[in-house]
């Protein structure tokens, strides 16, 4: 049921990929980002595709698995494609009463939905090959400077980690107060849609009183640890740049540059 | 109402890389009226056997056939099996959600349809079974009640739907020893009165050894041993190998074996083992 959500799972495979230091890959996914909005036209997108590929082959996640990670957001890239297909003005194809198709559409609609899919795959390489922990370690340093402006830098990384360490652990427990109340007789699938949200109740309550029971449970136990916040705080895994870091992080400036050649070329 | 399981296998996250093979080819059938005591170690595939039951996993090969209706089968009706096999989840606490107990245990006759007066009729009953006052709490909110009788709670939802095959998932888990006794003495009586098929999920040997005809063994996803109490519990070595063990008591009688007494050994309740030694002291005085 819920088994299918893969966007932030962390798939372990002990890659080269994985290995890196999660900055150098939150550096690379921006830098990826960046460039993908400066794409203007379909050549610039072979760039882009090759430095997926590269990049998932390096990483050994099944490609199967990474486009999985599509699925739950078909929905959204299909009307990002139909709102630029048919809003687009242009030299019209196809016309039904009021609703004209054109060929800049067309372009106009695969051109964002290809963007659209490229820029999941990309952050989705992010979170597949970087544990949460070790990913709020590395966002964590980055914001670091900006503790002198006061930022508080290490208790948001510290809620990210939570709200990341916790999200497999609901959905195991959605899961499985879902399936007790289907013991029940309780029926989530079928009806109307004040049916269906009304047959909800019996799933949230349980949710939410397990979750705020859980989040009490943290807080004592982390105070029962002597946990102070950010301040003196070591760690036992300090973050270090190797080699292969400053590999990466040149090949994503060249990636960048040739992006930005394309697009005022 | 009988259980025919035939080469169920269940692999969780098939493809990936947490694939587990929490189910291997399992077969076994369960005669109506049964009591049956399913044991094994943590992660050997019982929850995930138990929720096979009522069509609540989905078998990844094999079948099963509740009183020759097969639930395997695409297109089966999965609201008329769960109203036939009730399961009751470990920690079923968890599951409550209604502003006052009566509420919620109506929720599962609610469900199958009844009718106001007859629902009513059967939350009395299921209150009555696992000993909660009905008149007393029926308006209180569950929440205020302590860990032990909140289980009580979930456990009288699913015993107000009247199943016809009832399964436990460590019902007895974290209570204590009155409480764990209260709740087995009344699975028995369940057992005995309403000729109820039940299916016991359980770490204790010494409450299985006592309770159930049979004890189905699991290890690492296959069924090890199937058997009486006293057939099961008379390969001590053979459980010890896969990480279980006999009750204290059938120990205590092999240690004062091997002190020089001549007791039988397939003894697993105490009060068996009270009148057998009482016994041969008696004996002894006399010779
Ligand atoms: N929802 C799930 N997703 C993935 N794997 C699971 C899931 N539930 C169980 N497993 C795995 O399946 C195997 C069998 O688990 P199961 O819960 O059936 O064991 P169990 O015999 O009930 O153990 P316990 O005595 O601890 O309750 C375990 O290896 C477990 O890790
Ligand atoms: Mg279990």
């Amino acid at each position: 049921m819920l088994k299918d959500i893969t966007i932030g799972q962390h798939y372990p495979t002990g890659s080269v990929v994985h290995r890196l230091d999660p900055r150098t890959k939150i550096i690379g996914t921006f830098v990826f980002m960046a460039g993908l909005f400066m794409v203007k036209n379909f050549e610039a997108y072979f760039v882009v595709v090759t430095l997926l590929i590269v990049t998932i082959k390096a990483s050994k996640v099944p490609f199967r698995y990474v486009l999985k990670g599509l699925k739950p957001l078909m929905v959204l890239i299909m009307v990002t494609f139909l709102i630029n297909l048919f809003m687009t003005r242009g030299d019209v194809f196809f016309a039904l009463g009021p609703v004209t198709m054109t060929w800049e559409g067309l372009r106009q609609g695969i051109f964002m939905a290809l963007r659209l899919m490229f820029l999941i795959v990309g952050t989705s390489m992010l979170t597949l090959t970087t544990s949460p922990i070790t990913l709020t370690d590395g966002i964590e340093q980055l914001l670091n400077p900006l503790k002198k402006i006061h930022v508080p830098a290490h208790e948001l990384a510290m809620m990210m980690t939570i709200a990341l360490r916790f999200i497999p652990t609901l959905l195991e427990e959605t899961d499985k107060i879902m399936k007790a109340q289907m013991a029940r007789g309780a029926d989530f699938e079928s009806g109307n849609l004040i049916n269906r949200a009304q047959s909800l109740v019996p799933l949230l309550v349980p949710l939410f009183i397990s979750s705020f029971r859980r989040a009490d449970d943290l807080a004592m136990a982390m105070e029962a640890r002597c946990y102070r916040g950010g301040e003196n705080r070591t760690r036992m895994k300090a973050l270090q740049w190797h080699r292969m870091d400053v590999v990466v992080l040149l090949l994503v400036l060249g990636y960048l540059g040739i992006m930005i050649w394309m697009r005022v070329r | 109402m009988s259980i025919k399981i035939d080469g169920l296998t269940h692999t969780y996250n098939p493809g990936s890389p947490f694939e587990t093979h929490a189910l291997k080819n399992v077969t076994m059938e369960i005669e109506s009226g049964e009591f049956i005591g399913l044991i094994g170690h943590t992660g050997s595939g019982k929850s995930t056997l138990i929720q096979h039951l009522n069509g609540l996993l989905k078998a990844t090969s094999g079948s099963i056939w509740i009183n020759s209706v097969e639930i395997t089968k695409p297109g089966v009706k999965l609201k008329d099996i769960r109203k036939k096999v009730g399961l009751v989840f470990q920690y079923p606490e968890y599951q409550l959600f209604e502003e006052t107990i009566e509420k919620d245990i109506a929720f599962g006759p609610t469900n199958l349809g009844l009718k106001e007066e007859e629902v009513r009729q059967r939350v009395k009953e299921a209150m009555e079974m696992v000993k909660l006052p009905y008149d007393e709490l029926k308006d209180r909110s569950p929440f205020d009640l302590s860990g032990g009788q909140r289980r009580r709670v979930a456990i009288a939802g699913v015993l107000a739907m009247q199943p016809d095959i009832l399964i436990l998932d460590e019902p007895t888990a974290s209570l204590d020893p009155r409480g764990r006794d209260e709740i087995l003495e009344q699975i028995k009586l369940l057992h005995q009165q309403k000729k109820m098929t039940v299916i016991l999920v359980s770490h204790s040997m010494e409450d299985i050894g006592r309770l159930v005809n049979r004890i189905i063994v699991m290890h690492q996803g296959t069924i090890a041993f199937s058997g009486t109490p006293r057939e099961i519990f008379s390969q001590a070595e053979e459980l010890e190998s896969i990480g279980l063990g006999v009750p204290q008591i059938s120990h205590l009688m092999k240690a004062m074996n091997r002190n020089g007494c001549q007791l039988p050994e397939d003894v697993f309740t105490v009060e068996e083992a009270k009148t057998i030694i009482m016994d041969y002291l008696r004996g002894k005085h006399h010779a």
